[in-house]
């Protein structure tokens, strides 16, 4: 058990202080190590929010850098930081909230090569990605590793998250099998997103992180919640664990991890 | 039929539907961005022309949702 010293028990008074988290909740968050994918718009506030709340260890992927444009919604990063490696930028203002955690950066394209090297230190890993590609690397990798993750999505007004515990609940193949083609896919930077949509669905990937570590309340498992912010409609989806899932099913078909087409994505210009 | 499509109750005057005509029935703009789930089941792709819904079916049209950020 950690020794917490005065300023910790006030810095995270307000954890302590619900009886679900406490003091043993609190350690857990400052032994626990999150990764994040992305340090855009759903990874922006999932970085501040977890470095705020004591994730001892919080790793970070993203090879680009900031662009005007990122500022409507990624609020992780600063006018002065245009140009800058978003990763440094993130890496900067988590530590100047919390200067009593660990920042990895990893400034680099997550691929088949790397990743599960990369995802294999973490207990838990935030997807914040806007390529499908990645994200079904990211999925497959976890689901291979066994690394508990956050899927999430958001597009014009809509969002969408689901918490993927692998080999006990659906995870992202079981709903969407396999990426859609890429002419198919609207993008943020084609279709446009309400800023604060960003907020809304990161932080929730950041409370199920938080809920995940501390072992509270019911996990968004074996549901896709979804929400349109022009109504406020909230919806869930429930869906187990299916049989003929391509890479957690009972005949896998997907049994190494590759490079879908669109990967190349990381060379174009950022959302 | 009546049938229930993303929570919400709807009548269609089809008596035989496929989910490929669903889609095209209900304007669905992109089908290749849509993942088909017929009472708790998620369709094969492959399946939507040989897959008929009927009278009391939930179905749920799940969209395909990027967002945040390149890595």
């Amino acid at each position: 058990m950690i020794d917490f010293t005065s300023e910790q028990l006030e810095r995270y008074s307000r954890h302590i202080l619900l009886q679900d988290v406490g003091v043993e909740g609190q350690a857990k968050l400052l032994g626990a190590k999150v990764l994040i994918v992305g340090a855009g718009g759903l990874g922006a506030p999932a970085a501040l929010y977890l470095a705020a709340a004591g994730i001892g260890t919080i790793g970070i992927v993203d090879s680009d850098t900031v662009e005007i444009s990122n500022l409507q919604r990624q609020v992780v990063h600063f006018t002065k930081d245009i140009d800058m490696p978003k990763v440094e930028s993130a890496k900067e203002k988590m530590l100047a909230i919390n200067p009593g955690i660990e920042v990895k950066t990893y400034q680099e394209c997550l691929n088949a090569d790397n990743i599960r090297a990369i995802i294999r230190d973490y207990d838990f890993v935030v997807d914040g990605t806007d390529n499908f590609p990645t994200k079904f690397l990211v999925n497959d990798a976890c689901v291979m590793d066994n690394i508990p993750f956050s899927h999430g999505g958001i597009l014009r007004f809509d969002g969408q998250t689901m918490t993927v515990v692998p080999g006990k609940s659906a995870c992202y193949r079981c709903f969407f099998r396999k990426p859609p083609p890429p002419d198919a896919v609207p993008t943020c930077s084609q279709a446009g997103v309400l800023g604060a949509i960003a907020g809304m669905l990161g932080t929730i990937q950041a409370a199920e992180a938080l809920k995940y570590v501390t072992e509270v309340g019911e996990l968004l498992t074996d549901t896709l919640l979804s929400f349109n912010a022009k109504t406020m409609n909230f919806r869930k989806v429930t869906l187990q664990k299916q049989k003929n899932c391509p890479i957690c099913g009972e005949n896998p078909t997907v049994t190494e991890l590759i490079d879908e087409e669109q990967a190349l994505t990381c060379n174009l210009r950022q959302y | 039929m009546q049938i229930t499509i993303n929570g919400e109750d709807q009548q269609l005057d089809d008596a035989r539907l496929t989910i490929a005509q669903l889609l095209q029935v209900k304007d669905v703009e992109s089908p290749d961005m849509v993942s088909v789930q017929l009472n708790g089941e998620i369709v094969d792709r492959s399946r939507y022309d040989a897959t008929e819904i009927s009278d009391n079916d939930h179905v749920e049209f799940l969209y395909f949702m990027g967002g945040g950020t390149f890595a």
